[in-house]
């Protein structure tokens, strides 16, 4: 595959797993996150195993004013795009007296990806090509009590890449929502996830790689969670609200 | 969380931390009293357990590598399987490699580890040219043999216990071709596997496997190998389009830990016999691939479970040249009396020790490692050979120890007072333990 993929948030486990992906397939990488002196490392290691070129940029998904100009002084426009930012966040915290929380929370998995999304929106419009990967969650496709300011956030971006897949089509961009369940990575780590339903970043990379061909509109990374969905969606309202969820 | 090294003896119940980023690293090292840094846990006892761990396995990218003149940069995490997958191609090998090829570039430096060219090129620590160690105070340090020599000979077999290698670099070796051409000589006893030890000093590889169930007048017999790179001439037609191959992957895996009782004397005595009758012929040769030349035992994923849940040591010592027959001998009659024989026996005949290393575990004469079941009676058994390598004037490897007694080992590393010394000189006592630094009274 002869493209260019820019990969926002690239410090994240996902990330570096999708960078790993497509490096192997001979993509030139456009890594992008806050701390970008944090990638020097992935960088060469990309570079000596692959020999593909990888560019850094920096990239703050909460400062949207920058966003323009990080997309037009990039060295080659993206063929494909990851977006890979996000934070879990502290439930806990953001649902008593601290809305900075629950604000940053909202900001750094929703309004940011609006923000970045719209500019890339329009310049994959007016090429008429394109892929976006969107990393949401299946957290947004019901509010539960442990996480739904995280969730509700996530939400509102499978809404927001659905709408944008609706306008994108007739421009043969693709959009696709990934929800990837259950992650083994730094973000999760420490929390008791069963292992069944538990996806490593490298099987996410995967199917993220794939999917630039086969082009799903949604997808899971493990089958199991389109059922584990359906079943967590479909549960009355009224036995919902009762559920320790 | 449970975590154990290799032989699965001993286990601990203390937090592993998996930092990604060096700020990270200097983080949870600040915020800890007691930490060791840990790599893939090929070692087999308690090196790197202990009450706080930092894994490296994160810190795993390869940072620069040169391919004209072999110099690489890596993060103290990469394996040196992926430095061979990167080298290989572009003929390059690691100029020292253990057993397997699953230890991190940071356990290689911690152990100094040693290979079947010890006699010849020495540890892995000789071809270090620069490191960065993260200290106990959370500052990084350059240092190489002409810089901090200090620091860098006392983290080259080290243990871990000067602070945390970050990253290093180091000189890979020169290679025509991926393939080993090797000799396999049998010897009927001890003297003749020694003289053929003598005998065999211009190759660059030499190793021996020795058959621990014979005695009496087979005492000591073995299978020497010796191998040599293979120049592209010396391929067979069908290899010579791909001379530098990587190897294909085919690998079996042991799922589960099988019954300890499995692993007996009466089937370590037919694995043993059959494995030196395998062939009829006395000597004989041939050309073979890098992979199940150096690293035979990684083809076999999980084979330490083979010993059982209860785990498994690896005694290995080394006697000095004029003691080494002696003492040799005197150590396999102890098994004979016990009755407890090992499979993955491997005899060395070592070259000269690196004396700046103090720590370092390889010095001249022979060098024997065997695995034993973990049981009372091998404990024992483990005693009294330790009574005979003291005797001897010998030592045993730390990489591999899992229950030595700290006035042996004091009394066996005649520079263990230099590197706490050094240890005391860049503060790293007061951060940096394993249990077995504990044990053997090195950090307490």
């Amino acid at each position: 595959m002869n493209s260019t993929i820019l990969i926002l948030g690239a410090t994240s486990d996902m990330a570096q797993a999708c960078a790993y992906r497509f490096a192997k397939a001979g993509c030139q990488l456009i890594l992008a996150s806050r701390k970008v002196s944090r990638l020097a490392p992935l960088q060469s290691d990309l570079e000596i195993k692959h020999q593909v070129k990888v560019h850094l940029a920096e990239f703050d998904a909460c400062a949207y004013i920058t966003h323009t100009q990080f997309y037009q002084s990039l060295p080659s426009k993206p063929d494909v795009v990851i977006l890979a930012f996000g934070i879990l966040g502290e439930q806990e915290i953001a649902q008593k007296d601290d809305f900075a929380e629950a604000h940053k929370i909202i900001d750094a998995n929703y309004t940011g990806a609006v923000s970045i999304l719209n500019i890339i929106a329009n310049d994959f419009e007016q090429r008429k090509s394109g892929t976006i990967l969107a990393l949401s969650s299946v957290a947004g496709d019901r509010g539960r009590q442990s996480n739904y300011i995280y969730g509700s956030a996530k939400a509102g971006l499978t809404a927001y890449l659905s709408g944008l897949r609706n306008r994108l089509s007739k421009a043969g961009v693709q959009v696709i929502t990934v929800k990837p369940g259950f992650v083994a990575t730094k973000m999760t780590e420490g929390l008791p996830l069963p292992k069944p339903l538990t996806a490593k970043p490298e099987q996410v990379a995967n199917s993220l790689f794939k999917a630039v061909k086969k082009k799903p509109n949604t997808m899971y990374v493990l089958p199991v969670w389109r059922y584990i969905m359906l079943i967590i969606r479909n549960i009355p309202e009224g036995i919902f609200k009762k559920l320790n969820l | 969380m449970k975590t154990t090294n290799w032989g699965n003896y001993p286990v601990t119940q203390t937090p592993t931390f998996n930092p990604s980023f060096e700020e990270d690293v200097i983080r949870i090292l600040q915020a800890s009293d007691s930490v060791i840094a840990r790599g893939n846990g090929r070692c087999y006892g308690d090196s790197s357990l202990g009450g706080k761990m930092i894994s490296t396995l994160n810190l795993n990218k390869i940072l620069a590598f040169d391919r004209q003149t072999g110099l690489i940069t890596c993060q103290a995490g990469v394996l040196l399987s992926d430095v061979i997958e990167v080298a290989v191609p572009y003929g390059f090998f690691l100029p020292v490699t253990p057993g397997t090829k699953f230890v991190t570039i940071g356990g290689a430096i911690a152990s100094d580890v040693h290979g079947k060219n010890h006699h010849s090129e020495g540890t892995f620590g000789q071809h270090v040219t620069e490191m960065e160690v993260l200290l106990a105070d959370g500052q990084i340090v350059t240092c190489s043999p002409s810089q901090h020599a200090d620091l860098f000979w006392t983290t080259c077999g080290g243990m871990g216990l000067t602070g945390i290698v970050l990253k290093a670099t180091f000189r890979l070796k020169k290679i025509e071709t991926a393939y080993i051409r090797q000799e396999q000589v049998k010897a009927r006893n001890l003297e003749e596997i020694m003289d053929l030890f003598a005998e065999s000093e211009s190759w660059t590889y030499t190793v021996s496997w020795l058959d621990t169930s014979a005695h009496g007048k087979d005492l000591g017999r073995s299978i020497m190998m010796r191998g040599e790179h293979a120049s592209l001439e010396e391929l067979p037609q069908k290899w010579k389009k791909n001379p530098l191959a990587l190897p294909k992957n085919k690998k079996l895996n042991i799922p589960f830990y099988f019954p300890s009782f499995l692993i007996n004397d009466l089937t370590l005595k037919i694995m043993n016999r059959g494995y030196y009758f395998k062939s009829p012929k006395k000597q004989w040769s041939g050309i073979t691939h890098y992979d199940p030349y150096y690293y035979p035992l990684d083809s076999i994923l999980n084979w330490n479970r083979v010993y059982g849940k209860n785990g498994f040591t690896q005694y290995q010592f080394v006697l000095p040249p004029e003691a080494s027959r002696e003492g040799l001998r005197k150590v396999l009659e102890r098994l004979e009396k016990y009755k407890q024989y090992s499979f993955v026996t491997v005899l060395k005949l070592f070259g000269k020790a690196y004396k700046e290393a103090v720590l370092s575990f390889p010095m001249e004469g022979y060098n024997l490692a065997m695995d034993f079941k973990i049981c009372p009676e091998v404990m024992k058994m483990l005693d009294e050979l330790d009574a005979i390598v003291a005797d001897y004037g010998g030592r045993l490897y730390l990489a591999k120890d899992a229950r030595m007694k700290a006035e042996f080992f004091h009394q066996s590393y005649a520079n263990s007072h230099l590197f706490r010394e050094t240890l005391d000189k860049w503060q790293a006592r007061c951060k940096f333990h394993s249990l077995q630094s504990d044990r053997l009274k090195i950090t307490v």
